[in-house]
């Protein structure tokens, strides 16, 4: 639990903090809740640690342009309780209040979760589910992805050397047809699976749904045949159009669920989700 | 002197009173073993065994000596001066394998120590471990205890190929005929599986070598700091008057600092070498790999009765995994399982035989409860399973065989004598608390609409207040030192050294209304070898039940004497000492506590055969051990889907006896259950097929969290104990011990429609997934 010798730097801007990171050598530190730990397991041994917690112009959350946008440190405690992100995009505020516990929600950042990558996080479920777009920067400039294209394997994203996430964002007015279903990993409190779900409905009948799933498999995904599928059914449909969540799906499997097991309680949950999000559509 | 009348003080104890530890503790004012930083000190890390079996075939060093910063590196071959660990326990036949404090030519678990590193600060120091170049010849290991004894395991002890470490076999009746005479016989494979003790600070040493004194002191996260002064005083060879240990506060222990540890003595040893002060704080991996772990039993029971519920005798075959070492009590945490079989009921044929079997995994010992869960958790299940069997309430079955009020005290099938009970007045306390009658209605209702509710019932006993000394293997009895100042503030000094129970304030209230004097007055002092008299610790829920009465009686021997003074400055024969203060029976004159203190201190002049000064010390055997019980009832529902089980209510009723402080008491039931739900749902210490401890961090050992752990809704009976003058006996492990089988038969219950009969632990929502889709297949 002691971690190898390393230079800290905590610049306060941007600008200097990609100048830092510009060599691609440096780590960047966020909220610390998984680099700190990795780092006194002595899994992660980086000799230069940039603090990105001191820069005025990464946390924020403002609506603006259609979009919510949200700084790289805002932490999930911020997500959870801002009024812009509860009313324009409730799912991630309802996500964000699920992440870890308070001390957790009080250090952890969005920005962190997102780059980590953690197959098992809560974010990329929801943000999968609303269309989230991530950007970063490096020295040279910056640019925005999808987070379909964001994020690429376990613990793998499209960050080159010398990037960072500056901004997620998700489109405003989101709705309240929503609902992130945890199953918790009870050590951790990571998710076993997490199904977040954003739906829009007419009469009890979902005319649109958007489902993100978190720790099923190796990386967070948008079930696509499940949203087709639940179009046009009713609450007594939805059992039936969540069943295919696991299809094809490699589930992970260690000593807290089997894969089958996965598999399973993501059927279960995301039948839950859905039928929470319609009623509240 | 003053003639002013006698107030009558409302009495402490029995008051829910704050703790008075706790703005220190809450306030990060405390000073744990981490806080101390002593001039010069340097920091050692260990380097341990990867492997679960492996021969150090080559082992370098070179690198780390030479790596800037570090002072000395020690293996295996340094220290051959120093003892081995030490087994506290006997058996016949008992195979101690010699445990050196640094790992000779082979480990023998994942953890086990190897080399340490000293350097000027800790990070160096790791980084010096990294740099120790080991090359390994990996044997094949045993982690299983069934399968290490079943013939064709690998040997963890090359010297003792059937990994057997001991057998303990007690017998009591004619176990043959109760089954001869049977008319259902139930039997039941139950295990207990290995725990992680988690206390939320890990262990500490920090030793200080003494060069021109020649002696050591050793600051160390224990809970036993007199044996373990004697005990390290002996691996060391140093005089035992020249080693001193410090107990500081502490962060909890529950077991797993009731012990002697390497690296207790490894510290010392480095002191002693290098001449300076060293500190090692265990890493939560460490902790994890190298304090005992708790449990890991796997039970075979067989319990004999008649048809009308009447229980005739019961057999038990226990395996008990030990690990690769014996720690300081570790074989003998079985027998305590084996003495508490018959639980609360009055059976008087017991077979039971008990095998250690060696595994190559961190040794297990003392964890609250300490072999009493187990024992509980078998009768307590085989009892419910008896009444499944032949179509009886749980309840019904219990009452039908408790022990009787007239029987006590009551001698056990084991040979104990249980000191007194009303083993039905918790039980009833308890089903009218829950309206056990609605709570069927309800189960019953909820069973027709398809819904899994459980209730389930634990009666248990307990073995407390450890205990006469010819029944322990160190002394069993506790010390209280009471010294008044001449100011008349009063010091208690317990030799049991609680860590975190509570008794800075339950010992205060004692003393207070012993003395007549306010709380604020009296100050508690504990942990430390040069000031405290010699003492066993706190562990088995004795703090109280022995050394709250050590504690009285020094407090009876010093009000006698206070009363000398008061006589002799009353100038009168006819004095009562109450309140704080003596009188005159006669004239109502009265001299304050501080005047007969101050009095025995300035010595001008002295009463009768009664020497100067305000201080005596008292040494207490106990008679007898104490036998606390109660009944735990939890409701749950399964999630048939999930397979997730929640708790819906939750209810204790403890017998502990005469109680103290109701809050403290309540805080300590509490844990105790939030400890034994752990068991029951979450917690599990898993090493997989080549010894690696798979549940190594807290990201994969699941201790139950405050959102984890369901209002808990409690009430006691009260029947005193006669083994101490307090009544009291002992309340430190009554939780863990009641939860566990309240649990599994909760759920148990809440399967029975699906022919369920048991379900091991923990029960976690996949376990009980399985059983359903098997169930409903």
């Amino acid at each position: 639990m002691i971690a190898q010798n390393f230079d800290y730097t905590a610049p306060a801007s941007l600008a200097e903090a990609l100048s830092l990171l510009a060599s691609g050598e440096a780590k960047p530190l966020a909220g610390g809740m998984s680099l700190i730990p990795m780092m006194k397991l002595r899994l992660a041994a980086p000799d230069q640690v940039v603090d990105l917690g001191r820069i005025p112009e990464l946390n924020y959350i403002r609506h603006d342009g259609g979009r919510v946008r949200i700084g790289a440190t805002a932490t999930h405690h911020q997500v959870a309780t801002s009024t812009t992100v509860r009313s324009q995009c409730p799912l991630l505020a309802a996500t964000a209040a699920q992440i870890g516990d308070v001390q957790v929600r009080n250090m952890g950042t969005i920005g962190g979760s997102v780059a980590h990558a953690d197959p098992a996080a809560d974010y990329p479920a929801a943000l999968l589910a609303l269309g989230a777009e991530v950007t970063v920067a490096n020295a040279g400039g910056s640019r925005t992805l999808s987070i379909e294209d964001f994020l690429v394997d376990t613990f793998t994203t499209a960050l080159e050397p010398g990037e960072i996430i500056t901004e997620i964002s998700v489109p405003a007015g989101g709705g309240s047809g929503c609902h992130y279903q945890k199953m918790l990993q009870p050590a951790s409190g990571f998710a076993i699976v997490g199904i977040a779900v954003q739906v829009t409905a007419s009469g009890g009948v979902i005319a649109s749904a958007r489902v993100g799933v978190t720790g099923l498999t190796g990386k967070a995904f948008r079930a696509h045949g499940v949203e087709a599928a639940l179009v046009g059914k009713s609450a007594a449909g939805i059992a039936e159009a969540v069943a295919g969540i696991a299809d094809g799906v490699d589930a992970n499997s260690d000593i807290h669920a089997s894969a089958g097991y996965r598999c399973q309680m993501a059927r279960v949950h995301a039948g839950r989700a859905v039928a929470a999000a319609l009623a509240k559509a | 002197m003053a003639t002013t009348t006698i107030t009558k003080t409302e009495p402490l104890v029995g008051k829910r009173i704050r703790r008075r530890e706790d703005p220190r503790l809450i306030t990060g004012a405390a000073t744990y073993v981490d806080d101390i930083k002593l001039p010069g000190m340097y920091h050692a890390a260990i380097l341990r065994s990867p492997h679960g079996a492996a021969r150090i075939a080559a082992l370098d060093i070179s690198r780390a000596a030479a790596h800037p910063g570090v002072v000395a590196v020690f293996t295996g071959k340094d220290i051959t001066g120093v003892g081995p660990v030490p087994c506290g326990a006997s058996l016949p036949g008992l195979r101690v394998p010699v445990h050196t404090i640094l790992a000779q030519d082979r480990v023998y678990f994942v953890g086990h120590p190897v080399a340490v590193v000293v350097a000027s600060d800790r990070y160096i120091a790791r980084d010096g471990v990294d740099l120790i170049d080991v090359e390994w010849d990996v044997l094949p290991a045993v982690s299983d205890p069934e399968k290490a004894i079943a013939g064709d395991a690998p040997a963890v002890h090359p010297e003792w190929p059937d990994n057997i470490a001991f057998h303990h076999h007690q017998e009591n009746g004619n176990v043959d005929d109760a089954f001869a005479q049977a008319e259902v016989v139930v039997k039941q494979r139950i295990t207990s599986q290995r725990l992680i003790p988690t206390a939320m600070e890990t262990r500490g040493v920090v030793a200080d070598f003494q060069t021109g004194d020649k002696a050591l002191t050793l600051y160390s996260s224990t809970q036993v700091p007199h044996l373990l002064r004697t005990l390290i005083a002996l691996m060391l060879g140093l005089p035992e008057n020249k080693t001193r240990v410090v107990a500081p506060e502490m962060g909890g222990g529950f077991g797993s600092k009731l012990n002697v540890y390497a690296e207790e003595a490894l510290m010392g040893f480095v002191a002693m070498k290098i001449g300076k002060p060293v500190k090692w704080i265990e890493s939560r991996r460490e902790n994890y790999l190298t304090t005992i772990h708790g449990r890991g039993h796997v039970d075979y029971f067989e319990i004999a009765a008649k048809r009308d519920g009447t229980i005739l005798g019961m057999k038990l075959k226990l395996i008990q995994d030990i690990g690769a070492y014996h720690q300081l009590l570790t074989p003998a945490i079985p027998t305590l399982s084996v003495l508490m079989m018959p639980g609360l009921y009055k059976f008087q044929n017991i077979r039971a035989h008990v095998v250690g079997a060696f595994t190559n995994c961190v040794p297990t010992d003392a964890y609250r409860g300490a072999g009493r869960p187990e024992a509980t958790h078998g009768i307590e299940r085989m009892v419910d399973m008896l009444a499944a069997e032949i179509g009886m309430d749980p309840v019904e079955i219990r009452l039908k065989n408790f022990v009787a009020n007239e029987q006590f005290p009551f001698s056990t099938a084991t040979g104990l004598v249980y000191d007194s009970g009303n083993y039905a007045a918790p039980l009833m306390k308890a089903l009218d608390l829950v309206d056990y009658q609605g709570l069927r209605a309800q189960q019953k209702k909820a069973r027709e609409e398809g819904r899994l509710m459980g209730i389930g019932i634990s009666t248990y006993g307990e073995i407390c207040a450890f205990g006469p000394s010819p029944a322990t293997p160190a002394g069993g009895w506790e010390s209280a030192t009471v010294k008044i100042d001449p100011t008349g503030k009063v010091t208690v000094m317990t030799g049991a050294c609680p860590h975190g129970q509570g008794e800075e304030t339950t010992f205060a209230q004692i003393t207070a209304d012993e003395l007549g004097i306010p709380l604020d007055d009296i100050h508690v002092i504990r942990g430390d070898t040069a000031i405290v008299q010699y003492g066993i610790g706190t562990f088995g829920s004795r703090g109280t039940a022995v050394g709250g009465a050590a504690l009285y009686f020094a407090l009876q021997e010093v009000k006698a004497k206070l009363k000398r003074y008061g006589a002799m400055l009353l100038e009168s024969d006819d004095v009562s000492y109450q309140g704080g203060q003596c009188v005159c029976n006669k004239t109502g004159r009265t001299v304050s506590l501080a005047e007969m203190s101050g009095a025995s201190y300035r010595a001008m002049k002295l009463p009768p055969n009664t020497s100067p000064g305000m201080q005596v010390t008292n040494f207490w055997e106990p008679p007898n051990f104490t036998f606390p019980f109660g009944a735990h009832i939890a409701v749950t529902e399964i999630d048939r889907e999930t397979g997730a089980v929640q708790v819906k209510r939750y209810f204790a009723v403890d017998d502990i006896g005469n109680i103290i402080n109701p809050l403290i008491v309540d805080g300590q039931l509490h844990g105790g259950v939030a400890q034994g739900l752990g068991q029951a749902l979450y917690e599990q210490a898993v090493y997989d097929e080549n010894a690696q401890l798979v549940t190594g961090e807290l990201m994969d050992y699941a201790v139950p969290k405050a959102t984890m752990v369901p209002w808990i809704e409690s009430d006691h009976t009260v029947t005193p104990s006669p083994v101490n003058p307090l009544g009291v006996k002992g309340v430190g492990e009554a939780g863990t011990i009641g939860c566990s089988p309240a649990m599994v038969n909760s759920v148990v219950d809440a399967l029975r429609p699906l022919g369920v009969k048991h379900v091991d632990m923990p029960m976690t929502s996949e376990k009980i997934w399985r059983i359903l889709n098997s169930a409903q297949a």
